[in-house]
């Protein structure tokens, strides 16, 4: 039955990593700030703003440097930088990253395939990351993708989700955010994985990065609150299809988690009538419409 | 999957309302054999109740002219129920003419949306509710009661939960043998469908009481589910998520029935629903209708091919 929910929930904004890396028009580097800048202005606490990956794998991150440059940092406020590996992590430093992220996964397959590698490779080299994070200083926040299905795999064993989440916190990430990388989670198998996740990992050091590719992510997400998870990902505007369903959502849209999160008195600090004017921005410098039904609902204001 | 350990119904009914309350929500009009063909392939579902059509005036609804023809037109699966909307006494009437078995009516917890909707008080509606259901009880016909507005009105905004209660508990002491809350503009969330609920079952047995979450504002399944976590066991919902919402242009308005049932299975909660052929049946609507389907599950396992 539904317990207590927190009274406080951290939102980390994925829109400008996440959710742009997904679409299919390349973003001007002045529009990236310009978004970053804005959600800044939202009460958001924590904004993923890039990816120091090669621009061979990902155009749409090419102008990292740039955008972590040009963007106005605001106090308060992290910027955490994806850093696949230690090449990118010192580039990541040498632009001046204060926050980095590493990306796992808890499918062999879905590894193989997107960087060619095993996990258990996958891991050295977050190690190596890992070592360099903690000299210079610089928190790291782990990713595991494919925790309730995987596109190549299909099912996903709780166990082995546990097992990649509690080697990347010993490893020393202070954050295991859990992804429904295609959306096919149910409140269901969230609950279940997230029964066996907490015991390895602390839930305090949870969060969940739910994709609404089947709309099941805020009922996932409400659900992850009810177990003690206190911290969300979610993307401005829906921002970021699904690569492996054309056509198809992704992540779930900051301003409809927030308008939950507000219905429930939920604390977030984010002012939702910003985040949708932010939202609105980036829909018409894409050209596109928004994945917020919050928004689209407002539309007629 | 245990429903039980988590504290969930291991059954949940769905009602599809999609044929009329999704239809009478779409702009473009459909053609009779259209609509009885999207009721057939539905009847085929496993669905244990379709909402058929509304014994309104074609005046106010002119989706629903046909109603008469629809009735009489569709078949009638056995284990199926077929309930119509009879805002009336005369409507009452014309839709048992016309072979109706089951009926439901339309009550709301806001005054200023009754005085627009259907031009009278709460207080008159439900005078002219217990014609009709005076009538069906000695004919033997059984009434669904809907409040709409539970969680927020469009013209009154926040909706007290004693007031939800207050008609709720009229609708179900004049004979209805379900009450449907329906939250019509799709502004609620789980923090507001809990406290509405509370208040409901203080006057209503749990067994009798079904949510209508609109998902205006992307919130219905989380409503649905913390719904179902009070114990309540009966949804509905549109095939493809049918119907806009008339108070918010451009926005949506009833839930999909593909992704509540996709929710359902993966809770391992029984509905006795195929979703695939519910996805049929969206497919073939929206095709009709020259639409995207509103349903996420829909659209992703069209895009995967992994019907």
């Amino acid at each position: 039955a539904s317990g207590a929910y927190p009274k406080r929930v951290k939102v980390v904004e994925v829109g400008p990593r996440d959710g742009l890396q997904n679409e299919k028009n390349l973003v001007p580097t002045p529009v990236k700030i310009n978004l970053i800048n804005m959600l800044s202005e939202t009460g958001l606490q924590v904004i993923e703003a890039t990816s120091f990956v090669s621009p061979k794998w990902v155009p749409q991150m090419a102008d990292h440097t740039e955008v972590l440059q040009g963007i106005k940092k605001s106090p308060g406020i992290s910027y955490p930088v994806l850093t696949p590996n230690l090449r990118g992590f010192q580039a990541a430093v040498a632009a001046g990253a204060k926050e980095v992220s590493i990306f796992g996964a808890a499918s062999e397959l879905f590894t193989q395939k997107n960087i060619n590698c095993s996990i258990e490779e996958s891991l050295e080299r977050f190690e190596e990351v890992m070592r360099a994070a903690k000299e210079a200083s610089i928190p790291v926040r782990g990713y595991v993708s494919c925790v309730l299905g995987c596109p190549y795999e299909g099912k996903i064993s709780a166990a082995k989700v546990a097992e990649v989440s509690k080697k990347m916190y010993s490893m020393g990430c202070y954050e295991i955010s859990l992804g429904d990388t295609i959306g096919v989670g149910t409140p269901g198998s969230m609950r279940e994985m997230l029964a066996v996740v907490m015991k390895e990992v602390p839930v305090g050091a949870l969060a969940v990065h739910c994709h609404d590719t089947y709309g099941q992510a805020l009922a996932n997400i409400l659900v992850a609150l009810q177990m003690g998870v206190s911290v969300v990902d979610a993307s401005v505007a829906g921002l970021g299809g699904c690569p492996y369903a054309q056509g198809a959502s992704g992540n779930v849209a900051t301003e409809d988690l927030v308008y939950m999160l507000n219905g429930l008195g939920i604390h977030t600090g984010v002012d939702l009538q910003k985040l949708m004017d932010t939202g609105t921005f980036i829909c018409n410098a894409l050209n596109r419409k928004t994945n917020s039904k919050v928004s689209q609902a407002s539309c007629r204001l | 999957q245990e429903p039980q350990a988590s504290g969930l119904p291991e059954y949940i009914k769905i009602v599809e309302v999609g044929p009329r309350d999704g239809l009478q929500n779409e702009k473009v009009i459909v053609p009779t054999d259209i609509k009885i063909e999207l009721i057939n392939q539905l009847s085929k579902t496993g669905l244990p109740a379709i909402e058929v059509t509304s014994f309104v005036s074609s005046k106010w609804v002119p989706q629903m002219a046909d109603h008469k023809e629809v009735m009489r037109g569709i078949e009638r699966h056995p284990g199926v129920q077929y309930p119509v909307l009879t805002p009336n006494l005369q409507g009452f009437h014309s839709a048992i003419a016309a072979g109706a078995t089951e009926v439901s009516v339309f009550g709301t917890a806001s005054e200023s949306f009754s005085k627009m909707n259907i031009n009278c008080s709460i207080e008159e509606s439900i005078e002219r509710f217990e014609e009709v259901t005076k009538s069906a009880r000695s004919m033997n016909i059984p009434v669904r009661g809907y409040v709409s507005c539970a969680l927020g009105c469009p013209y009154e905004g926040n909706v007290v939960p004693d007031k939800v209660a207050e008609v709720s508990k009229r609708l179900y002491s004049m004979g209805c043998y379900e009450i449907s809350l329906g939250d019509t503009i799709g502004v609620g969330t789980p923090g507001s469908m809990k406290k509405m609920l509370e208040a409901v079952m203080k006057e209503i047995p749990l067994s009798a009481l079904a949510v209508h979450c609109h998902d205006t504002y992307g919130q219905a399944l989380a409503n649905i589910l913390t719904a179902m976590q009070m114990g309540v066991s009966v949804v509905d919902s549109s095939v493809a998520g049918l119907g806009g919402c008339p108070y918010a242009k451009g926005a949506t308005g009833n839930v999909a029935t593909e992704d509540v049932i996709y929710m359902l299975n993966g809770l391992g909660i029984n509905t006795g629903v195929n979703l695939c052929a519910v996805m049929e049946a969206g497919n073939f609507i929206c095709t009709a209708l020259n639409k995207k389907t509103n349903s996420k599950v829909a659209q992703a396992s069209f895009s995967t091919g992994t019907i």
